[in-house]
């Protein structure tokens, strides 16, 4: 016997003791097609400013910076500060449309996914949960994985707009989004809480372990 | 339920002796109360000070496990579906060996020379890397703290933090021998100058490996997505960057939903390391799709089962629910002096002791349900709420019929039983050891407590053993002293 026939055979003969297999797929289908309403803490169901306020401080909390920018034309000068602040003068950019049109004169960019060498990277956040200041990233052709990890400093773009209070509704986004019958996520999404860190020596908290060691988030208002 | 074929690398018969070692050890002794007291300890207390909901989704949280444990085979088989038609390939392994020969196969099909690996203790309970090496397959750790310890030679001594017990000296050490290219007189004496210098070395190899290796913290059904939870970014980089990913992963994992997962990623870092979430929480479905800029072109799940349906049909069931965070261990007055490795295998701590016996048998993990005072923490603390020193007993009363402890404790403990199982008896001879006990006190004018009882040299070497007051507490309690 294969070693799928043989587990799901010893599965079977323990659970079907309990509650027959046709009544098991039943519980199953129905469950997945009227989950039960999660449960969310009430740090999760903020709105307005105070949603936004939320994510601020929960980014923070967890050693985010935040910059809030009046709009995108504003994040060339954002990046130019943080780029002389490490004093360079290169960076790699995701090829997000918006930022293919902002004006980098003056700065060494390139667009692509995230290369060994990357010293700041520029991404584009799908979402951002207010709830835990957590930022959303989805992979696709404008939105390469590895740019959220490679780089020392990885600056993150988030609209206002694509703030939203719990995880559950970043979840609900991806699903409407999706043509019906379709699978609804992207190879990869990235939860991203604060720079990299690490503890394993000594339990010395250290930020930049393998991924950034700052997490420069530019919230764009309205 | 018929018991693994033993690990022979296990060392659990010997942890008597690895507590004593343990004990004596000052430094580990030192490490121990800062990793534990005074650093998980702390930070799970402030984690749920912030989430006034976290009892109320500990409880929904074990009913969402119990849900899946008693329809497995329905998700599991629904998980394997979603993955295939996302493009994923799903292998089912018997046991470790099987495992092993799976990951081998892959990595043997595409020729890979190196494999990045992140953080898994499913690859340290089938011995991955061991078997990976010995077919001139290089792994690397990339977690820093499995890295330093690969390093060493050394298994991992707590699940989250595996090498807690190494200071930074021997780190420093440890990376000057290993790293020979370098400057032999750089200065390796800062926690920075340590993790750049790992940080640099693995960069390269990260950008280079031929096939990832990761885990899986969660597997979700209804999409055929498998997830991994880290803070360094390294379990992220491995499962992006090479051309293969596999996630080498047990059957009890899967969940319905995302929401699902949700619930038990709002528990899981904050019963760890009281963090809200852990820095990357990384979702992956299947293989890089056109149009994408990176991500692995192939990607594989194992699903291990090593025993797990036996678990399932036991009395031990509820230790399916474990989503491997360490509270148990972090709380436990035992784990917190004897550190991880006296444990002898894999799994430390409370939810070790209760698996161990079932991976390498009764007879070889015998000691390890004893090492608990049942004090209760472990079970206290649990986001899933497993009733650890209930299953602990149960190990125990298992270990007894199958003969341990043998000698004079078992005819000891065979006398006891006989002794409380009948309690005229037990009266009578209560009283008579109380009158003794007194009688020897006033002929050796010893006063209130005995300072050396021979016979009883087990007790009185470290402590004084009090003289009874009065008689035995049924008596007092007949005569209505309450």
């Amino acid at each position: 016997m294969n070693a799928r026939t043989d587990i799901l055979a010893r599965l079977r003969d323990t659970l079907d003791r309990q509650q027959g297999r046709a009544d098991r797929e039943a519980a199953v289908a129905r469950r997945l097609q009227n989950p039960p309403l999660a449960q969310i803490p009430k740090r999760g169901q903020t709105s307005g400013a105070q949603l936004r306020d939320t994510f601020i401080e929960e980014a923070r909390h967890a050693d985010a910076q935040v910059h809030r920018l009046a709009g995108v034309r504003d994040i060339p000068a954002a990046v130019r500060l943080a780029l002389d602040n490490a004093h360079i003068n290169a960076l790699k950019i995701t090829p997000h449309p918006t930022l293919k049109a902002l004006d980098w004169a003056g700065m060494d960019v390139q667009f692509g996914p995230g290369l060994g060498g990357d010293h700041l990277g520029l991404s584009v956040a799908y979402a951002g949960v207010a709830e835990t200041g957590t930022l959303v990233m989805v992979s696709g052709p404008t939105s390469p994985v590895t740019l959220n990890f490679l780089p020392d400093v990885h600056m993150v773009v988030i609209l206002e707009r694509d703030l939203v209070a719990n995880y559950e509704a970043v979840w609900q986004r991806l699903r409407d989004a999706a043509p019906p019958g379709a699978g609804f996520l992207p190879r990869t999404v990235n939860w991203i809480t604060g720079p990299s860190r690490t503890a394993d020596i000594e339990q010395t908290l250290l930020l930049g372990a393998h991924g950034p060691r700052k997490l420069i988030i530019l919230l764009i208002d309205g | 339920m018929s018991p693994m074929p033993g690990d022979t690398n296990a060392k659990c018969h010997d942890f008597q002796q690895a507590a004593q070692d343990a004990l004596n050890d000052g430094r580990l002794q030192s490490l121990l109360g800062r990793t534990l007291e005074n650093g998980f300890q702390k930070k799970r207390l402030q984690g749920m000070a912030r989430l006034p909901e976290y009892d109320q989704l500990r409880d929904r949280a074990r009913d969402l496990k119990n849900h899946v444990l008693d329809h497995l085979d329905v998700y599991l088989e629904r998980f394997e579906t979603e993955l295939v038609k996302a493009g994923g390939q799903v292998h089912w392994a018997r046991d470790a060996a099987h495992a092993r020969e799976i990951v081998l196969k892959i990595c043997e099909d595409v020729g890979a020379k190196t494999v990045t690996k992140g953080k898994s203790m499913i690859t340290e309970e089938i011995a991955l890397n061991d078997h990976l090496a010995a077919h001139g397959i290089t792994p690397i750790e990339t977690d820093l703290g499995e890295y330093i310890i690969q390093l060493r030679d050394e298994p991992p001594s707590h699940i989250i933090a595996p090498a807690f017990h190494v200071t930074k000296d021997q780190v420093a050490e440890t990376f000057k021998d290993h790293h020979q290219h370098l400057n032999a007189d750089r200065d390796l004496s800062e926690p920075t100058s340590l993790l750049s210098e790992a940080r640099t070395e693995l960069r390269e190899k990260f950008l280079h490996a031929d096939v990832g290796i990761t885990g899986a913290n969660i597997l979700v059904a209804e999409t055929g997505t498998a997830m991994i939870v880290t803070n360094e970014g390294n379990g992220d980089l491995t499962q992006s960057l090479p051309p293969v990913h596999i996630a080498v992963t047990s059957i009890e994992k899967v969940v319905p939903t995302l929401e699902d997962a949700t619930l038990i990623l709002r528990l899981l870092a904050r019963s760890a390391t009281g963090q809200e979430q852990s820095v990357y929480n990384t979702f992956f479905t299947a293989a890089k799709r056109p149009g994408d800029l990176d991500g692995p072109e192939a990607f594989h799940v194992v699903l291990l089962d090593n025993g797990r349906t036996d678990l399932l049909a036991s009395e031990f069931r509820d230790i399916l629910r474990c989503i491997r965070c360490g509270a148990c261990m972090n709380h436990c007055p035992v784990f917190g002096v004897t550190s991880g490795h006296a444990y002898g295998w894999v799994y430390p701590g409370p939810m070790g002791s209760v698996l161990t016996p079932h991976f390498v048998g009764i007879d070889e993990a015998h000691l390890l349900p004893g090492a608990s005072t049942f004090c209760g923490r472990c079970e206290a603390v649990c986001p899933v709420r497993i009733p650890l020193p209930e299953l602990l007993r149960k190990w125990r009363v298992r270990g007894f019929a199958a003969g341990h402890p043998a000698g004079l404790a078992r005819s000891m403990l065979r006398a006891w039983a006989v002794l409380a199982g009948r309690p005229k008896i037990y009266r009578v001879v209560m009283a008579g050891a109380v009158a003794g006990l007194r009688a020897l006190a006033m002929l050796g004018r010893v006063g209130g407590a005995f300072k050396d009882l021979p016979g009883a040299r087990g007790w009185t070497r470290a402590r004084d053993l009090p003289v009874p007051q009065g008689g035995t507490f049924q008596t007092r309690y007949r005569k209505g002293e309450r």
